[in-house]
C-alpha cells in the first residue's frame, strides 16, 4: 500500500511536468496548427541557460531560472520570426521537417557551447527526501514537492494570463478563430511569435524540474519532449486542459508500469517497459478516439 | 506528376547510367565505395519512403524500425540460419510489408500528426523490443555475423569473375545498386499503375477520391506496406553489409534522417531519394574525411557534432529556401533553359510536345 501511494505521488509529480511540456505544445499548436517538434530543443536550451547562468556566473538559482526562462522565451520568439514566418501555408510534412531540423541544429549548438557530459543544475532540494508519517510512513522525495509546486505556479499563472491579460485573450481569439481575429484588427504574427516565447519559457521551467534532483543535465533531455508526446495526443492537441489532464495520467502510467510490470513480466521484457506502455495505451486511445480525449473532433466543411 | 518523358530521352540515360554502374569500384577506392554503399541502403529505404510520403501523401516518421526489422530478418535467417541471400532479403521485405501493412490499418484511423507520432512511438516500441529480447537481437550488446551473400556462381563477400578477385567494397557496391535499380524500376511501375494514381488520388483530395469510387483503405495500407517492405530491404542489406547491428541504431534520428533524405532529394520525382540518399550519405563521411584538415578541435567541435549541425542546416535551409529539394531545383533549370531554347516560332509542334513532356503540374 505504502508503495502504491509513493508511486502515485511521484507519477503525479512527474506527470505535472509532463503537462508543463504538453503545455508547451498546446499553445502553439492552437495558435498555429504546428507541432513544434523542436520543442525539445528549447527545453534543453533552456536548462542549459540555468545551469551557465547559476553555475558558472553565480546567480541564484530561482533567479537564473527567471533570467534562462526569459533568454529562452527570446530565442523561440526570434526563431518563430525568421524560421517559422517562412512556412505559411506549406504542407504540414515541411512545417514539421522544418522544426525537426531546428531541433538537431539547436541541440548540436548547445552540445558545442556545454558538451555532451552530465551537469548538474544547482537546484536547493537536491536528493533529499523525507517521510509523511512516521518512520514507516512514504517517503516522499523533495524534488517531486517542488516539481507539483512549480507545476502547480507555472499553470495558475498561464490560466490567469489567459483569462486576464489583454494579451491572453487576444491569444484565445486567435486560437479559436484566426481569420476573425484578423479581421478584428489582431495581429496574429504577434500572437504567433508570443505562442513560442511563452512555450519556450515554460519547457524551461518543465526542463529545469525535471534535471533537478538526481537525474542532472545532459543532451537527452530533450528527448523529454518526445516522451511528453502520448500526453499531449492523450489530451488533445489543442486543448491546454486535456494537456494537463494527459500529462499527469501519462506520469502515472509511466511510474506505475515501471513500478509493477518488471515484475510480471519474463525474461527482460520488463526492463524499461515503462517507456512503451504509454505509447501503448496512446494507440488503444487514439483507435477510439482519433482526437484524443478532450480534442475537438475534426469538422471540416468540404 | 510528371508525364513520362518520351522513351528516346530514356535509353541514353539509362546507358550511361549502367556504365557508371559497371566502372565506378575499378575506378574508386574502397573508402569511396564504402561512402556510396551506405548511400545506396539508404536510398532504397528512401525511394520506399516517398512513395508513402511523396506520392500517397502519408506521414511517417517509423521507417527506422522497418529498417530494423529487415536486419534483424538478416540476422536471424542469413547469420543465425545461414540461408541464401534471395532467402533473406525477399523475407525481409515479407516481414516488412506485412508490418507496414498493419501500420496502415491505424493509418486508416489518423491524419497528420497523429499518425506522424504513432509513428514515432512505433519506433520506441522497436527500441525497445530490440535492447529487451536478447535471442532474437542480441540485446544491448548488438549482434553480428555473416551472411550468406551469394547469388548463383557470384559470392559477393568473396568475389572472383573469370579469375579476377575484387574487394568486398567492389562486390558489395554493385549488389547495392543493383536493388536501388530494381526498386527504382519497381516504384517507377507502381507510380504508372492504377496503385499508383489511387495514391496520387488520396493524396490530393481524399474525400473526392473515395466518392468516384477509390478504395482508400487499399490505396493507404498498400503504400505503407511498400515502405516497410523496402525499408526492411534496406536493413536486411545493410546488416549484410556490416555484419553487425545494436540495438540504438534504430532510433528516431534515422527515421529523421530518411525523412530529411526524401526532402532534400525532392518528394515525388524517383530521382529525388538517390540524389538525396548521395547528399546527406555522403556528406557526414566527406566531412569526416576532411575533419584533420579543419581548426574544428580548437573550436570545441567533435566531428560528430559538425556533422549534426551541418545535417540540420541542410535541412533548415532546404525546407525554407528550396521545398521542392534538389530534384525539382534541376527541374526549374532545365525549363528555363528549354525555355530560352524553344523561343523560335518555326518550332511550332516539337515546342509544344518538349514543353509537354517537360511541364510539371503543380503537386
Amino acid at each position: 500500500m505504502t508503495k502504491l501511494v509513493q508511486l502515485v505521488f511521484s507519477g503525479v509529480a512527474i506527470g505535472a511536468l509532463y503537462g508543463l511540456v504538453a503545455l508547451g505544445f498546446v499553445v502553439i499548436y492552437r495558435a498555429s496548427h504546428v507541432v513544434n517538434f523542436a520543442h525539445g530543443s528549447f527545453l534543453l536550451l533552456g536548462t542549459y541557460l540555468t545551469y551557465g547562468f547559476h553555475q558558472e556566473i553565480g546567480i541564484a538559482f530561482f533567479p537564473a531560472l527567471g533570467l534562462a526562462a526569459l533568454a529562452a522565451g527570446a530565442a523561440g520568439l526570434v526563431v518563430e520570426r525568421l524560421a517559422l514566418r517562412r512556412m505559411v501555408g506549406q504542407p504540414v510534412f515541411a512545417v514539421i521537417m522544418m522544426t525537426i531540423g531546428l531541433a538537431v541544429v539547436i541541440d548540436a549548438l548547445v552540445v558545442w557551447k556545454w558538451g555532451a557530459g552530465r551537469l548538474s543544475v544547482g537546484d536547493p532540494w537536491g536528493v533529499s527526501a523525507f517521510r509523511l508519517g512516521g518512520d514507516a510512513g512514504i517517503r516522499v522525495a523533495a524534488v517531486d514537492v517542488a516539481r507539483l509546486v512549480a507545476a502547480g505556479a507555472v499553470l495558475a499563472a498561464y490560466a490567469l494570463f489567459c483569462r486576464f491579460t489583454a494579451l491572453g485573450i487576444t491569444m484565445r481569439a486567435t486560437a479559436s478563430d484566426q481569420e476573425a481575429a484578423v479581421a478584428s484588427g489582431i495581429d496574429v504574427g504577434r500572437v504567433h511569435a508570443v505562442c513560442w516565447a511563452i512555450a519556450a519559457a515554460v519547457g524551461t521551467v518543465a526542463g529545469v524540474l525535471l534535471a533537478s534532483g538526481p537525474r542532472g543535465i545532459d543532451p537527452t533531455l530533450s528527448a523529454v519532449a518526445l516522451a511528453a508526446f502520448p500526453a499531449l495526443v492523450l489530451g488533445g492537441v489543442d486543448s491546454p486542459a486535456g494537456a494537463v489532464v494527459g500529462g499527469i495520467m501519462l506520469g502515472l502510467v509511466e511510474v506505475l508500469a515501471a513500478g509493477y510490470l518488471p515484475g510480471l513480466l519474463p525474461g527482460r521484457l520488463g526492463a524499461n517497459v515503462h517507456t512503451v506502455v504509454p505509447y501503448l495505451v496512446l494507440l488503444g486511445v487514439l483507435l477510439l478516439r482519433p482526437s484524443g480525449m478532450f480534442g475537438d473532433r475534426e469538422q471540416a466543411r468540404l | 506528376m510528371s508525364i513520362p518523358s518520351p522513351g528516346r530521352r530514356r535509353l541514353p540515360v539509362g546507358l550511361a547510367l549502367a556504365v557508371v554502374y559497371g566502372v565506378i569500384p575499378l575506378a574508386l577506392g574502397d573508402f569511396g565505395l564504402s561512402v556510396l554503399i551506405f548511400a545506396g541502403i539508404f536510398a532504397i529505404g528512401a525511394i520506399g519512403l516517398d512513395l508513402l510520403v511523396g506520392h500517397a501523401g502519408q506521414i511517417s516518421l517509423g521507417q527506422a524500425f522497418f529498417m530494423a526489422v529487415g536486419a534483424y530478418v538478416g540476422v536471424n535467417l542469413g547469420a543465425e540460419a545461414g540461408l541464401a541471400l534471395p532467402v533473406w532479403v525477399v523475407a525481409a521485405a515479407a516481414a516488412g510489408g506485412g508490418l507496414g501493412a498493419a501500420v496502415g490499418l491505424c493509418a486508416l484511423r489518423l491524419r497528420g500528426v497523429y499518425l506522424a507520432i504513432i509513428t514515432v512511438g512505433l519506433v520506441f516500441v522497436g527500441l525497445y523490443l530490440w535492447n529487451n529480447v536478447p535471442a532474437l537481437t542480441g540485446g544491448a550488446a548488438g549482434i553480428g555475423g555473416r551472411a550468406p551473400a551469394a547469388l548463383g556462381p557470384l559470392d559477393f563477400n568473396r568475389l572472383q569473375v573469370a579469375g579476377q578477385v575484387y574487394s568486398r567494397e567492389q562486390a558489395w557496391f554493385w549488389l547495392v545498386w543493383a536493388l536501388v535499380a530494381a526498386s527504382a524500376v519497381m516504384a517507377a511501375n507502381l507510380i504508372g499503375s492504377r496503385t499508383g494514381r489511387a495514391w496520387h488520388a488520396v493524396r490530393q483530395h481524399e474525400l473526392a477520391a473515395s466518392a468516384i469510387g477509390i478504395d482508400i483503405r487499399r490505396a493507404k495500407v498498400s503504400a505503407f506496406a511498400v515502405a516497410g517492405a523496402l525499408g526492411a530491404v534496406a536493413g536486411s542489406v545493410y546488416f549484410g553489409y556490416v555484419q553487425y547491428v545494436g540495438p540504438d541504431e534504430w532510433g528516431l534520428f534515422l527515421s529523421v534522417q530518411f525523412v530529411a533524405i526524401v526532402l532534400v532529394g525532392g518528394t515525388g520525382r524517383l530521382a529525388g531519394p538517390v540524389l538525396g540518399a548521395l547528399v546527406l550519405g555522403g556528406a557526414p563521411r566527406l566531412v569526416e574525411a576532411v575533419s584533420d584538415s579543419l581548426p574544428i578541435g580548437g573550436l570545441g567541435l567533435t566531428v560528430a557534432n559538425l556533422n549534426r549541425l551541418l545535417f540540420g542546416l541542410l535541412v533548415v535551409c532546404f525546407v525554407a529556401l528550396a521545398p521542392q529539394g534538389l530534384v525539382g531545383g534541376w527541374e526549374d533549370v532545365r525549363r528555363r533553359v528549354l525555355a530560352v531554347r524553344r523561343r523560335p516560332v518555326g518550332a511550332g509542334e516539337h515546342a509544344a510536345t518538349e514543353s509537354v513532356a517537360t511541364g510539371e503540374d503543380q503537386p
